[in-house]
């Protein structure tokens, strides 16, 4: 099991040995080069200006099979993948867990060994646990895997469409000052958006109560993150000190149910300390972008005026994700099949 | 790697002033006319017919730009190099247009297939028109070109090698003479 | 028992009971060690078999305090006799059972169950380990003094660790005057929570609930105090933090009755396995990662870690190495990190990745060998300390092992039904040859080359 396809033309052996990366799955942005990061963002780029056609359609994926596998709960992550394949001309097939045979207690690997078997092309899965789709990436020989949120692991189209956002408005995230505020511990989408923004040359701080930070994140001893991103990430518990101008300002979804948990004292202190406000806003740059990966506890993680504000990106995320996904399900599912 | 000039930086701006020449004759004039050049090689060679356009015309003729990945027929054998997408930017749009698409070789007429499945998402032209600046023969469509710069019988399987002045640092069209490990070629499919 | 008579020459006999490291013979019959030294050609009794020892370890068998088997309940995961295969083909002669099969080892009536089974169907010895609380349910105690008579190891709750401080102390203080020890899985759960690895960079990465070390040193800290104020005696299950190796330190320097063993895996493989890549520095999660063969408690933690728990097995400190093998059906670890079952299958590759450490200069030979005989041995009392030594007269509880026999784990080839190890596919140096119980061959692997019999050549 490789994450690079079994490939037998000699015309793909020579742009293999040339450096190209055959990508068959999308589990996670860590192995994706800046390089391939930018190759996305243009294509993206290409996708929307397709979605801006009066006939949103073209035929790239005619006969393709597209799955969206999805054990949680979403509506924009789904639809959003659900639209992007279909622009694509895919057949995009909904299955959720509720109401399928995983009620009756089929394992991931058995529904995923039974799409399979269907023909499928692509699986896109959202999965509670961190790690699903690695098990379907290492126990599938013939479909493509696109990680569409796991545990508490990874979002990486999510970070891909939030780098292409930043990217479009601010024209590149390089020296870029990007605070993220909130509920890191728990938001695949923060761990990927980090993971992603220093990878493309920002600057992250992240703000927010302590017992909602991953523990060991910016250890010094953290080899993973020394060796890859390295000093650009940074904590302040302190949102007035940690928005000071900053390019960019992401607040993350703060679950009522952590409080119940201990992590938070109540919610009062938390919007007091935490919620991105204007006053707040007011310290960061002029023009700083606001986003916010959604859904929105408006009046908790942020302000209804932010929310809605001049600042606010957060309907271009949106579109964006469709464009990112569509790159992505493009490369992934036109890459070269293995020709017998 | 040898190779045989076919044209060179003379030969092609001759070729293309010709054709400038041609589109004006056959249109009667460059009203309603739209360029659209296929990426990578045509959208060059798009702009300076557009530019001979209006040096000969005074006319400023639109010229579009089209990416025809996501319409070829061969998706799913290509490296994800080959796949990579360029912008489509069609900003005058082409309903009831007279369009020229323009390409630097013609070879199995594919990609001027998808190119016109391409083309009428965006509206419905008056006619298509093709210009190439070299013609290679071994078609495998019923396709064939309006203009063309020259005309150069090749066997299957040979590679034609265009460069251009915009990438490439100078005007060129070279045949490659042997073994197939030629530096990547800008239309190894087409 | 009728055995027939057997000599090993010119190997390296290591016997730590007698400090003995040296090159000779040993000859067993009777299903006893008869003499060991250089024999003389008149000292060895006709039709005796002859094993060629020249480059190889003989040792006291093996004993293992903490193994599972699974049976009763539990026989799609293991059995007695595929357990006490692995068992003998990992030179281990005595396997001590954990007592959370289904009923649990809470009555006599099952101890003599799985008595009667190992008579059966085992080749080498079983010790059924009692629970502590009824059900290991951690309200009310077993009863003890029941099981003890009807020979249990000592007394474990496995892994669900008696909570409840109080009932721990009583536990130790009912326990006192019965000669056993209660190991205790010390993992305070309330720290541990849904965590599935160690609490750590790793874990940060790949997104997996951590468990602090702290979940398992609260818990130690909390026993140790029990057992000064209790005077019981305390044995701490596999250790897996380098903090917990100073608790145990400074209680044995206080003289109190504590002891602690340790897993091979915790000596040899570290967090960065569940990336994938086998240990492989990575900075990445590889198409492998989120390797379920890779999820044991305690986990697998980092290279401080591993490298403090290997100076305090040298040291001493730790008293012995037990496998905490845990074998499991294919179905449980063919699911998401989260899903699947804590465990390793071990017995069958202890002492090749044991012997990475003898090869890699951290630990003796003589050191190894004793934290894998006499070690247990003394925790389990006085009367089995004749399953550990050499000494003429004692049972003839013997491996034979080549330190130097390179191969590769094929799980394909295990004798246990358990086939979860991270080590599959890798390489270790160090391999049992012949594993003798009572003076009977019951394994005979590879390496193992028999001379003509005496008197008949």
């Amino acid at each position: 099991m490789s994450l690079s396809r079994t490939i037998d033309t000699p015309e793909i052996e020579e742009a293999l040995a040339a450096g190209t990366t055959i990508r068959k799955h999308v589990l996670d942005l860590d192995d994706f080069s800046r390089e391939e990061i930018h190759d996305v963002m243009n294509s993206a780029r290409s996708m929307k200006e397709v979605l801006g056609r009066d006939i949103k359609k073209v035929p790239a994926l005619r006969g393709k099979v597209v799955v969206t596998l999805f054990y949680e709960a979403s509506t924009r992550t789904r639809i959003s993948f659900e639209e992007a394949g279909k622009v694509l001309s895919a057949d995009v097939i909904n299955m959720s867990a509720s109401g399928s045979s995983t009620e009756k207690g089929e394992s991931l690997l058995n529904t995923g060994l039974t799409i399979q078997a269907m023909g499928v092309d692509t699986i896109v899965i959202r999965h509670p646990h961190s790690g699903a789709p690695y098990l379907l990436a290492q126990e599938l020989d013939t479909v493509n895997i696109i990680n569409a949120g796991d545990g508490l692991h990874a979002h990486p189209t999510q970070a891909l469409l939030d780098i292409y956002t930043v990217q479009d408005r601010l024209g590149g995230l390089e020296g870029k000052k990007i605070v993220i505020v909130g509920d890191v511990l728990h938001s695949r989408v923060a761990r990927s958006d980090i993971w992603g923004f220093a990878k493309m040359g920002a600057k992250v701080v992240l703000s927010g109560p302590t017992t909602l930070m991953p523990p060991d994140l910016l250890l010094a001893s953290n080899s993973i993150i020394q060796s890859t991103i390295g000093s650009l990430v940074e904590f302040d518990s302190d949102l007035d000190q940690a928005i000071e101008g900053a390019d960019v300002v992401m607040a993350l979804r703060l679950q009522q149910e952590r409080q119940n948990a201990g992590f938070l004292p109540s919610l009062r202190e938390y919007i007091r300390r935490w919620q991105v406000t204007d006053e707040r806003l007011s310290r960061a740059n002029p023009g700083a972008l606001v986003m916010h990966p959604g859904p929105m506890n408006e009046g908790i993680e942020i302000s209804n005026s932010i929310a809605h504000g001049g600042n606010s990106v957060i309907e271009d995320q949106v579109t964006n994700g469709v464009a990112v996904r569509m790159a992505l399900l493009y490369h992934v599912t036109t890459g070269p099949t293995q020709l017998d | 790697m040898q190779e045989r000039q076919i044209m060179n930086q003379e030969d092609v701006r001759r070729a293309l002033t010709r054709v400038a020449h041609e589109i004006l004759e056959h249109n009667r004039g460059a009203e309603d006319l739209v360029i659209v050049g296929i990426h990578t090689g045509g959208v060059h060679l798009a702009r300076r017919i557009a530019a001979s356009l209006r040096e000969f015309e005074g006319i400023d003729v639109p010229v579009a730009t089209l990416d025809v990945s996501l319409y070829r027929d061969d998706l799913g054998v290509r490296t994800q190099a080959q796949t990579k997408l360029q912008q489509t930017d069609i900003p005058s749009g082409i309903q009831g247009k007279s369009v020229v698409l323009v390409d630097d070789v013609l070879y199995t007429g594919r990609t001027i297939r998808a190119a016109m499945d391409a083309l009428v998402d965006f509206g419905r032209p008056q006619q298509i028109q093709l210009a190439i600046l070299l013609d290679r023969g071994h078609r495998e469509l019923p396709i064939r070109a309006d203009y063309v710069g020259q005309n150069l019988p090749t066997a299957i399987g040979e590679r034609v090698k265009v460069r251009l002045l915009e990438t490439d640092g100078r005007d060129e069209v070279a045949l490659m003479l042997e073994g197939i490990h030629a530096e990547e070629e800008t239309d190894v499919a087409e | 028992m009728e055995t027939e008579s057997l000599v090993i020459r010119q190997a390296r006999i290591i016997d730590p009971s007698r400090d003995l490291d040296q090159v000779g013979d040993i000859l067993i019959g009777n299903g006893e060690i008869l003499a060991t030294g250089s024999l003389g050609s008149d000292s060895i009794p006709d039709g005796t078999r002859v094993i060629d020892g020249t480059g190889l370890v003989v040792a006291p068998g093996f004993i293992d305090l903490h193994c599972h088997l699974r049976e009763p309940g539990f026989e799609y995961k293991e059995t007695i006799a595929a357990g006490s295969r692995a068992g003998a083909k990992g030179g281990f002669t005595t396997l001590c059972a954990m007592p959370n099969t289904d009923p649990p080892i809470d009555n006599a009536a099952v101890v003599e169950f799985i008595q009667q089974k190992a008579r059966q169907d085992s080749k080498v010895r079983i010790l059924p380990i009692g629970c502590v609380t009824k059900g290991r349910k951690g309200y009310e105690l077993s009863e003890m003094e029941e099981l003890a008579s009807a020979g249990v190891a000592c007394f474990s709750d496995d892994g669900d660790p008696v909570f409840d401080a109080n009932l721990m102390k009583l536990a130790l203080t009912y326990s006192s005057d019965l000669g056993l020890a209660i190991s205790n899985h010390c993992q305070d759960k309330s720290l541990s929570c849904n965590g599935v690895m160690a609490e750590g960079p790793v874990a940060t990465h790949l997104g997996l609930d951590g468990i602090p070390a702290a979940a398992e040193e609260a818990m130690i800290a909390r026993d140790i105090a029990l057992a000064e104020s209790t005077g019981g005696r305390l044995h701490v299950a596999h250790l897996s933090t380098a903090g917990s190796v100073p608790l145990v330190r400074e209680a044995k320097d206080r003289g109190l009755s504590v002891t602690a063993e340790v897993c091979p895996h915790h000596l040899t493989v570290t967090d960065q396995w569940v990336l994938g890549g086998k240990g492989a520095s990575a900075s990445v999660a590889g198409s492998l990662a989120y390797d379920t063969s890779t999820k044991v408690y305690p986990p697998l933690r980092s290279l401080n870690d591993v490298e403090a728990l290997i100076k305090g097995l040298a040291d001493g400190v730790i008293d012995c190495i037990a496998t905490d093998h845990a074998p499991h059906d294919l179905t449980s670890k063919q699911v998401t990190y989260q899903d699947a079952a804590f465990g390793i299958s071990v017995l069958e590759t202890a002492l090749g990745s044991l012997m990475q450490l003898v090869h890699e200069s951290k630990l003796s030979m003589v050191a190894l060998v004793d934290r894998l005989t006499l070690g247990p041995a003394k925790i389990l009392g006085e009367s089995y300390k004749e399953l550990a030594t050499l000494q003429p007269g004692t049972t003839a509880d013997i491996v034979i092992f080549d330190p130097e026999h390179e191969w590769t784990v094929d799980t394909s080839q295990f004798e246990s039904k358990g086939k979860n190890t991270p080590l599959d596919g890798t390489k270790l140096k160090g391999r049992v040859v012949a594993t003798i119980v009572g003076g009977t061959i019951v394994y005979d692997g590879p390496g193992l080359q028999f001379q003509a019999e005496k008197g008949r050549a």
